[in-house]
């Protein structure tokens, strides 16, 4: 499903990713870990098309098409999405309206007619439910005022509403507390199919307690320096980064 | 902002096309024979004249305002027609009977002048350049005691209401621009609402600047008397053309006891170029008076043209319990320069005031909202409410906010709020990474900015309102 080949990306003049390789193949969960600055958001947000980040080597494939071709929304369209590090607030236009104008630029670039408001509303409720949120949280402003963990459980209500084939979850675990993480977890767990697949960036091993990885790769100054099974999480929470850094 | 902001193409401003249509344009100039000419076209009654020579006489004496936060360059009030009408205007039986090529024109601004019209619920004034051209549904209007008519035909038909109210919310001698109008006013809409009366239907007036050369300057006074309500909707746009055009309108509001009137305008003249050559200079003054106890004035505005904009409704809260209401999105785009705002002049007592002004930045537009809250003496616990907010897309644009607050009275209650943000890269990445256009995502933020004024407009005004400003602001944002 994704291919990525010896991908080099800069932000300024600085380099971040070194020469990336990877792919990931659908019903796969693959966990990218790391210690701090080596890389793991900058490939995240590369994936997502982030205009401060430039890719100055390598290619990635998406279902055989050349992603870093496609402008940020044409990626989201196909069924890429991001669930951010630090959502970004909107104020002044709700949650609900905004899922659902998200929704429907998605389904109308797959040629699918928009949902109206009743329509939609019927989606959205069911998906609440998945993530364990109230629906009054659709009338708030997207992600104004919300806690730390709010705006982590709303990124995942988007990913159950925009039900993508490849999910990046960027650090979702980063600012939640243990019922937040399990909450999350269990979502993201209920939204895995056969035919999609999630690449989750983590700084700690505790979310793989609960999204079980298919594979963990180990990123240090923007190489992927070891990749193995879910027991290399374990290994290295009990080693830390150091053991592992070349 | 970064460099995928600002790249896309503008798109026309497709009001901008020039009837064809023999004119009747007097030549440049103004002086007391132009007054004159004026006058004696329209024939008007001695009174009228008169009330003109004393404007023309005071704004002699004034000098142009330039305290508003714009700058452009010296107008020359010589070099500006004062007088334009398509040649073939006289009384119409019908409106059937309206010039095939001004209808043509009307259709493409999209507002139809046939009688047809009924169906949707309004009754239109349309004024082309200096005089108006049509009024429909007024055999209904008409039937319940309700006078919807051009300015002209009011001061032959309603002498003594047109001389009782005219100049008694903005005097002649008011301020530059207001005495100038006052002085050559070609034309305008009039409506009065007999007591009790509620009017039915929304009442609009389309105006047409379209003559090169010209002044636009029509007088709009309306008159809720006793118990009366009317909803009232302006709506305006020019040819593109590259010398600026100047529009020095003034509208009366009056409420009488207990009555009601809600004023809208969706203002969308021609606003200049990319480059900001040409565009319509918008200098009005537009102010309503609360009298009666119990009374209301409610404003609403949307103003996306014209290449600047000074103007600032206000409303004189006279009658105890008295109501004033001012809404406001102004979008400023390119070269575009607004200073806009309101006045609340709280007089009686226990009278209430609400202002909400959303002003919105981008290109190197720039944005001035000037309030002022006044609170005299006699005016116990007179409350307001200001909320300004403004929005910034783009690196290149200003906004300002100017407020001033007068109280002589210490039972007032007054407050202000007030709010400034920018569109962000990473907000326009952040509704991209959901499957968003940059042009849907600012649509959709500036909408929801908007909204609390929006809320205010008529149902059909405000989805106009909506596109209008998606229009504008194309290509702000790549």
């Amino acid at each position: 499903m994704l291919d990525i080949r010896d991908l080099h990306a800069t932000v300024g003049d600085k380099e971040i990713l070194r020469g990336i390789s990877l792919s990931v193949g659908a019903g796969e969960i693959h966990a990218i870990m790391g210690p701090n600055g080596s890389g793991k958001s900058t490939l995240a947000q590369v994936l997502a098309g982030h205009p401060a980040y430039e890719v100055t080597g390598g290619s990635v494939t998406y279902d055989g098409e050349d992603l870093l071709a496609m402008a940020p929304e044409e990626r989201a369209q196909k069924g890429l999405f991001l669930a951010f590090q630090y959502p970004v607030e909107i104020p002044g236009v709700t949650n609900g309206y905004f899922l659902r104008a998200g929704y429907n630029a998605i389904r109308k670039a797959k040629g699918l007619e928009e949902v109206d408001l009743f329509e939609f509303d019927d989606i959205v409720k069911e998906r609440l439910q998945l993530v364990d949120m109230d629906p009054g949280m659709l009338k708030r402003a997207v992600n104004s005022g919300f806690s730390g963990g709010e705006k982590k459980r709303n990124e995942i209500l988007q990913m159950a509403v925009l039900e993508p084939r490849l999910a990046v979850l960027d650090e979702t675990d980063s600012g939640l507390d243990i019922d937040a993480l399990r909450v999350v977890s269990d979502g993201v767990n209920k939204l895995r199919r056969p035919d999609n697949a999630t690449i989750v960036v983590t700084h700690y091993q505790r979310l793989l307690n609960y999204i079980v990885p298919d594979f963990v790769h180990v990123l240090v100054n923007g190489r992927i320096v070891q990749s193995g099974g879910k027991e290399l999480a374990l290994e290295l929470e009990a080693h830390g980064y150091a053991g592992v850094a070349a | 902002m970064g460099s995928s902001i600002e790249t896309l193409v503008n798109r026309e401003y497709q009001y901008g096309f020039v009837t064809d249509i023999e004119q009747d344009t007097i030549p440049r100039g103004l002086s007391e024979d132009v007054v004159r000419l004026i006058s004696a076209k329209k024939q008007e009654p001695e009174f009228l004249l008169n009330w003109r020579l004393k404007a023309y006489k005071r704004w002699l004496t004034m000098r142009e305002p330039h305290w508003a936060n714009v700058t452009y360059p010296p107008i020359d009030y010589q070099n500006v027609s004062y007088y334009s009408a398509p040649r073939a205007v006289k009384p119409l039986g019908s409106l059937d009977e309206v010039d095939p090529e001004l209808r043509r024109t009307y259709e493409r601004l999209g507002i139809s002048l046939t009688e047809q019209k009924r169906l949707s619920g309004v009754a239109v004034d349309a004024i082309f350049d200096s005089v108006s051209v049509g009024t429909t549904m007024r055999k209904e209007l008409g039937e319940l005691g309700i006078i919807f008519c051009s300015f002209g035909e009011a001061v032959r038909e309603h002498p003594e209401l047109v001389e009782k109210y005219l100049g008694s919310v903005v005097p002649y001698s008011d301020n530059f621009f207001a005495s100038l109008n006052s002085a050559v006013f070609s034309d305008g809409s009039f409506c009065y609402v007999p007591p009790g009366v509620r009017c039915p239907m929304e009442l609009s007036t389309y105006f047409r600047i379209n003559a090169a050369g010209t002044g636009q300057f029509e007088r709009t006074l309306i008159i809720a008397d006793e118990g009366a309500y009317v909803s009232y909707l302006e709506g305006c746009t020019a040819p593109r053309r590259d010398e600026n055009q100047l529009h020095a309108a003034v509208v009366e509001l009056v409420a009488l006891d207990n009555a009601t009137v809600k004023y809208s305008t969706v203002q969308n003249w021609y606003a200049g170029d990319t480059e900001g050559k040409g565009g319509i200079y918008n200098f009005v003054t537009k102010r309503g008076a609360a009298r009666g106890v119990n009374s209301k004035i409610s404003w609403t505005q949307v103003e996306t043209g014209s290449a600047i904009t000074w103007k600032y409704p206000s409303v004189i809260l006279q009658g105890d319990n008295s109501t004033g209401e001012f809404y406001s999105v102004a979008v400023v785009n390119n070269h575009q320069q607004a200073d806009t705002g309101t006045k609340m002049i709280h007089m009686g007592r226990n009278t209430k005031s609400t202002i909400v002004s959303k002003g919105i930045s981008a290109g190197q537009g720039n944005n001035s909202y000037r309030g002022k809250v006044q609170v005299l003496k006699k005016a116990d616990n007179a409350r307001n409410y200001t909320q300004c907010d403004s929005m910034l897309v783009g690196n290149r644009c200003g906004a300002h906010t100017f407020p001033y607050i007068e109280v002589a009275n210490s039972t007032a209650t007054l407050e202000h709020e007030a709010s400034t943000s920018k569109i962000g890269e990473d907000q326009i990445f952040y509704c991209k990474q959901r499957g968003l256009t940059a042009e849907d995502a600012v649509s959709m933020i500036v909408s929801g900015f908007c909204k609390d004024v929006f809320q205010q407009l008529p149902m059909e005004f405000a989805l106009e309102a909506q596109q209008l400003l998606g229009i504008t602001l194309e290509g702000s944002v790549g």
